[in-house]
């Protein structure tokens, strides 16, 4: 009924982390926050970083309008982050815009990006990249790190 | 070159072997889209081209391409004439004067000539002729809650140029033009009254007669935007008594980059400039000009041509196939894709129900939201079987959120449409609920 390039894009895990949504929820004490809206299609996402004293990243928090390919990638970086450097942080992001631009040619980095390669088949539908790294982006930003388009 | 087009029928509506025949007029049509026929079922956003009228556009630059209104060489000439044709034959397609249409970019680009026209009023420009259109405190601006971007942004700016107030009239709950907010709104502060004639995600006609009543009633100017309807319906624009209209070239078989400005000849002839610049002035000064009448001096620097002469051979292939016959499709078709929409459990579409006893007119356009389904995916689903919609808030936030959505997913058709098509999309619009577990 579908072919094989939508169930890859819409595989079992990325509908599962639109409907259990990891991390939603905006709690206080944020150390960044940032508000990024898709103005073609109307998502929008609102994501909360929190660090420990040390800057290592403890966790996220989101919440947001969006397709489930943007409420899984929300979903699934929040699964990743946790304790993690400034410079893993930029490496993770890096990872996950380079198989985001790449067109459906790389696997990506499991170590890095865990379950969120299974995003991977988004990057051969150029419409739907924007929904995939908006909450990457929304994180960039609350971590203050200028976006590397 | 030639449509096998039957001119001979009386029919009210084509028939699904006149579809057929135009089908074959439009190459992309052809075409297959992820390993299935291509179903477009998008004309809301733009339309399809047939061959002749890309044909027509190739040809101009193939045997006429030469700078309009300047030159006295043959093919200068050659080129002036068919451009000053292409506006003839538009004011005919919308029963007005040749000279009360003006060339735009699009639609949008007219909206804001007109915002831009009474800015430069109220700054003075255009002296006592152009009284009429300034705005300052204590004027306001109405429009409703369901129109497109264009028909909203230029006139929030046009309001804060100016400290005039935008009033918006509201729409019910059963997705139509409260006209009651309308006849509460509409006042003796009302200049200009703003909206769009049919609602690109309701996919309802709006009361234009009504709307036109209570602004003539207090001197507002009227402006229309007939995106929707000039491509789909017979438009007679002197008939509605309407003072402006706007419509774009691309959703009606024509290239993109043209559109349509029509204004009543006393007032674009009152209205000042917009964009200013070469061949729209008569005698230029070291510091000051005199502009040409209308249009021209609404048509600075180097126009659209090509498009404007396919824009004509556009209108002329619509005008064989008929604009009732095709409405008269298009009401079926719409009517099909509403009763197929709203038996699918899970499914709400916006806008009101169609219903010709209660004066409800609705086209071939149908946005709607499945419970469970972000719209992306809903697109993205058909899309997968070749079918091509829009997803989103189809530049109209407000009406969006008016009904407590973001998005919506639209199925908007044309000429070119046949009921199988629009049986598919609704088909895949229900399988969709299985594929993302919401079934």
């Amino acid at each position: 009924m579908a072919s094989r390039e939508l169930e890859s894009m819409y595989q079992h895990v990325i509908l599962d982390h639109a409907k259990e949504k990891h991390g939603f929820g905006l709690r206080d004490g944020a150390t960044g926050s940032s508000h990024q809206i898709n103005p073609t299609c109307g998502d929008e996402v609102t994501l909360n970083v929190y660090r420990a004293a040390d800057g290592r990243v403890e966790s996220i928090g989101w919440e947001g309008q969006g397709c489930s390919i943007s409420t899984a990638s929300a979903s699934l970086l929040s699964d990743i982050v946790h304790d993690l450097t400034a410079d893993e942080v930029t490496e993770r992001i890096a990872a996950f815009r380079e198989l985001m631009q790449s067109k459906g040619a790389i696997e990506g980095d499991e170590d890095l990006l865990g379950d969120a390669v299974a995003l991977g088949g988004v990057s051969r539908y150029i419409t739907r990249i924007k929904c995939a790294m908006l909450p990457w982006v929304a994180f960039e930003d609350a971590l203050g790190l200028t976006p590397a388009r | 070159m030639t449509t096998d087009v039957d001119q001979t029928t009386t029919a009210a509506t084509l028939e699904l072997h006149d579809v057929e025949r135009i089908r074959a007029d439009f190459p992309i049509l052809g075409r297959e889209v992820n390993g299935h026929p291509l179903v477009y079922l998008d004309s809301g956003a733009t339309s399809q081209k047939p061959q002749r009228v890309i044909d027509v556009e190739r040809s101009y630059y193939e045997l006429n391409n030469a700078a309009v209104h300047r030159g006295a060489h043959t093919l200068a000439g050659e080129a002036t004439e068919l451009f000053e044709d292409a506006r003839a034959t538009v004011a005919r397609f919308v029963g007005v004067a040749d000279d009360e249409i003006v060339w735009t970019s699009n639609a949008t680009e007219g909206l804001n000539l007109i915002a831009y026209g009474m800015s430069n009023a109220s700054l003075g420009r255009g002296g006592d002729a152009a009284r009429r259109f300034r705005l300052g405190e204590g004027d306001e601006i109405v429009v409703t809650e369901l129109e497109h971007h264009a028909n909203l942004v230029p006139w929030q700016e046009l309001a804060f140029r100016t400290g005039a107030t935008l009033r918006v009239i509201g729409v019910g709950d059963d997705g139509r033009i409260r006209l009651d907010d309308a006849a509460e709104i509409i006042g003796e502060r009302t200049r200009v009254v703003a909206f769009a004639h049919v609602s690109n995600v309701l996919g309802a006609v709006n009361p234009v007669a009504e709307l036109v009543a209570l602004a003539h009633g207090v001197g507002a100017l009227v402006v229309l935007d007939a995106c929707q309807s000039a491509p789909h319906l017979s438009l007679d624009l002197a008939a509605l008594d309407v003072d402006f209209a706007v419509f774009s070239g691309h959703k009606m078989l024509a290239p993109t980059g043209v559109g349509v400005l029509y204004g009543r000849s006393e007032l674009l002839n009152a209205l000042p400039p917009f964009l200013t610049g070469g061949s729209m002035i008569t005698t230029v000064g070291l510091t000051e000009s005199e502009f040409l009448p209308a249009p021209m001096r609404f048509e600075a620097g180097t126009q659209r041509v090509s498009q404007a002469i396919a824009l004509a051979s556009a209108i002329d292939y619509l005008g064989e196939v008929g604009m009732a016959r095709i409405a008269g499709w298009e009401a079926q078709l719409g009517e099909r894709l509403y009763q197929g929409l709203v038996a699918i459990p899970g499914v709400r579409v916006l806008g009101p129900a169609p219903d010709a006893a209660a004066g409800v007119e609705r086209v071939g356009l149908a946005s709607f939201v499945v419970d469970g389904i972000h719209s992306h995916d809903v697109g993205q689903f058909l899309d997968d079987r070749g079918i091509a919609v829009r997803v989103g808030h189809h530049c109209a936030q407000p009406v969006h959120r008016r009904f407590g959505v973001t998005a919506t997913t639209r199925v908007s058709t044309y000429l070119y449409n046949t009921p199988d098509e629009v049986d598919q999309a609704v088909a895949a619009v229900a399988d969709s609920r299985a594929f993302f577990g919401v079934a």
